[in-house]
Order: C-alpha cells, then structure tokens, then sequence
C-alpha cells in the first residue's frame, strides 16, 4: 500500500467515479420522483381516506421512517429475486425502495405544509361550494407547495447522499467503482473515496444553498 | 419461510444487538458533543472561530455519509498513516461527525431562538459569557433542540447498520450472515432485524419525550403533548 496522495491515480479513477456518480443521479430522478408523488398521494389520503385506510398507511409509513434503508433495500431485494421476479435490476428495485422510504418523509412535509394553511380558506372553499377537487386543486395545493417545496427539495438533497447505500445490492455507484478499481490495482481508496465524497460536496452544496435562500424568503413572506 | 431456525438462532444476535447498541450510544453521545462545538463555534461573534467551523459543517453536510464512512475506513488510514485499532471506532467517528455536523445546525437554532432581552439581562448583571451560557442561555435553549435531536438520534440508529458495510459484525452483518448461508432463505432474519430496530427506535422517542418533559419542567414550562408520531419534528422540516 503506497502512501499519500497520487494524482496519476487520480486522473485514472476518476472517471470511473464520474460514471458511478451518473448512476447516482438516474437513480436519484427515479426515487425521487417517487418520493414527490408517493409524498403528496399519502399526504392526501391521510387528508381525505377514512381511519381505516390510513391507519394501516400511516402505521406501514412509520415502520419504513424509523428503520434503516440498508436492511429495506436488502429485504425488497431478496423478496422480489425469491418470490416475484428475479430479473428485475437493482437498479429499479434500490430506486423504488429508496423512494418509498423517502416518501415517508415527504409526505410529513406536506402534511405539515396542509396543516399551516389557515382553516378559513377551507371554510370559503365550502361556502363557495367549490367541488372537492377544486378546492384541492385551485386552492389547499398550491398554497401547500408555497410552504412544502424547500422541505421536500432537502429531503430529496438527504436521498441524494444515501444513494450509495444501494451499493450493498449491486448498484454500480461510485463505491462500487472504486471497489472495482482497487480489485485491479490494488490502491486507489484515497483517491477514489475523496473524489467521490467531493462529487458530491460540488452537486449538492448549491442545490442547498438554493434551498435555503428560498426557506429564508418564504419565511420573510406572509406565511 | 422457516422460521424455526431463524428462532434457534435469535441467541446469535446478543452479541451483534449489544454492537449495534454500543455502536449507536458512543456515536450519539459523541455527535452531542460534536454538535454543541460546532453549534457554539458557528454563533460565535467572532469570524476567525466562525468560518472554520461554518466550513466544516458544510463539509461534512454536502456529501454522503455512506462515502464518508468508506472514507474514514479506507482513505484516512493512507493519508495520515493512522489507523484506529479497531473498525467500531472508525464507524462511531464517521457516524458522530455526520450527525454532529448535522445536529449542530439545531443547536446553533435553538441558541439564536432564546430572546434577545435575556442576553442583555445577562450583560446588565455583569455575567461572564461562561455564565450566561451555562446558567440562561442553554436551560432555555435545550428543552427546544430536544424533539430535532431525538429525530437525528433515530436516523443515526438506522445509519448505525452501514457500519456493517465496513465489516463490524452489527446486527444488520448477522443477519446478511446468518441469511447468506447455504440453505437460508434471508427474509426471515432481515424481518427480525427490522423488528429489533423499529423497538430500539421507540425507546429512543420515548426515552427523549421523558427527557423534554423534564427539561422543560425544569424552566417551568409545559411540554406540549405530541400526537404518536415518531420523528415529526424534523421529517416536516427536512435536513437538506
């Protein structure tokens, strides 16, 4: 094991990383549009379903919040290859379990977003005798995507980083590709390691940033 | 399913429970401290104490706590030609660095959250700063950070089963294990470590709401109830 820094294996790791980085982010379009919609349908249903289907929704929801994705993403997989489909990829499988798992948080945001809308707008929407979609549509929704966006935009940042977790499945990510290059050359955990973690730093940290200053603005707004 | 193996075999995970727990615990207690540096250090007046640690929390926040343990694990022992004598180290300080950084955002809220009109109390009875901090600010301050730090100690007890990807034989590593072997349908096991770590995340809520409670006893105010949702606090804010 040679010691320090190497910038000749750095310039032939990294594009390896660069191609695992790729992957995380077509897996991160995929889930998180799952936790985008699947959010906002389970905040919903929590709305409008009666108490026996959202009992059970909001139970399974918080069964998937307070347990790790590693043990979800590894339980999905062995279920689906066992008993369903074993051609499936990891690739679909890890982003439909990270984004389920994701929802369960969006959906919180977007609750909390519902909650904050004053009960009078509810009120004039029924006195309008607005139709129940109308009432969601032109009124509670866009109002809760005002209060909900830079919440759920940090949630999706979070499930970014945790991408590389679907590497216990076989998703080639950026850990898998250094894996892979240290199986062939036997170094390259520095640099590889550190390129991947400043992949990330330089993908996220402006997405961030960006959040915040809508957060602050939002804030400063009438809400 | 068989699930009467998995039964004879749920003694094996005593060991890996108690990993996972010791695992959980230092890295938790470690973050706490992690977090009150940094959460101070970044509201300091001060810019030469404020920027290193702003930087650093934005280090760490901006990339992925998976690749930072792998980091800590792999890449740190060539850099400095250190290395910790075990892996669980390796693990509670990348995990505790993580959430600390995390966490420190929380502190350094709930601190700018205490009014102005009781730091300048505190100046107009001639405290030190240690004073201020240890006899007003943080009693006030803490019994707010509680709700967001129970919501970051559960997400480091489920962060704590990456450890097993580094190789430290944790409960998530039993059951990839016990699961892999000739024979073994997986399923099983993985249902009984879900299990062990939903209840291990109940006790945390329900050992930090015992804990707001008292705390806001403690300044005289009473603790809201809280429907029975686990991680409310955060989940609705995010922690992008």
């Amino acid at each position: 094991m040679n010691s320090g820094w190497n910038n000749e294996i750095a310039s032939e790791i990294f594009p390896m990383v660069l191609e695992g980085f790729w992957t995380v982010l077509k897996v991160t379009a995929v889930a998180g549009l799952i936790a985008v919609l699947l959010g906002l349908a389970l905040a919903i249903v929590g709305r409008i379903a009666p108490t026996p289907v959202r009992r059970p929704i909001s139970g399974f929801m918080q069964f998937v919040r307070n347990t790790p994705l590693l043990v979800q993403v590894l339980f999905v997989w062995y279920a689906t290859s066992l008993y369903i489909n074993p051609e499936w990829s990891a690739f679909a499988v890890g982003s439909v379990v990270l984004g389920v798992h994701y929802a369960s948080y969006t959906s919180e945001s977007y609750r909390a977003g519902i909650e904050a809308i004053p009960l009078g707008q509810w009120e004039a929407a029924t006195a309008l005798s607005l139709p129940t979609h109308r009432t969601w549509f032109t009124v509670i929704l866009p109002q809760m995507m005002l209060r909900s966006t830079a919440a759920v935009a940090n949630w999706i940042i979070a499930m970014f980083k945790e991408v590389p977790v679907l590497f216990a499945i076989g998703v080639i990510e950026m850990i898998a590709e250094v894996k892979q290059y240290q199986g062939q050359h036997y170094t390259g955990a520095l640099e590889g390691y550190t390129l991947a973690g400043l992949l990330f730093l330089a993908a996220s940290y402006p997405v961030a940033v960006m959040m915040r200053r809508l957060e602050n603005r939002l804030a400063k707004s009438h809400f | 399913m068989d699930w009467s193996r998995v039964i004879d075999s749920l003694p094996s995970y005593a060991n890996p429970l108690l990993v996972t727990i010791q695992v959980t615990v230092a890295a938790a207690a470690l973050a706490l401290v992690v977090a009150f540096t940094l959460g101070l250090a970044t509201s300091s007046r001060h810019l030469a104490v404020r920027t290193p640690a702003r930087a650093f929390v934005e280090l760490i926040r901006g990339s992925s706590v998976v690749v930072q343990l792998f980091w800590f694990a792999f890449a740190m022992p060539i850099l400095f030609g250190i290395q910790f004598d075990y892996a669980i180290v390796v693990g509670v300080v990348a995990l505790a660095l993580n959430y600390g950084a995390y966490s420190s955002e929380i502190v350094r809220g709930a601190i700018a959250a205490v009014p102005k009109s009781q730091w300048e109390a505190c100046t107009a009875l001639g405290f030190t700063t240690i004073q201020k901090m240890r006899l007003v600010v943080i009693p006030q301050a803490w019994p707010e950070m509680i709700p967001s730090l129970c919501a970051f100690a559960i997400m480091l007890l489920k962060a704590s089963s990456l450890v097993s990807m580094i190789g430290i034989a944790d409960i998530t590593f039993r059951a990839s294990i016990l699961g892999g072997e000739a024979g073994q349908n997986p399923l099983p096991h993985l249902t009984v470590i879900l299990v062990i770590y939903f209840v291990l995340a109940w006790l945390i809520w329900t050992g930090m709401r015992a804990l707001e409670r008292r705390a806001k006893r403690g300044i005289g105010v009473d603790a809201k109830p809280v429907k029975g949702h686990l991680t409310p606090a955060v989940a609705a804010k995010g922690v992008g």
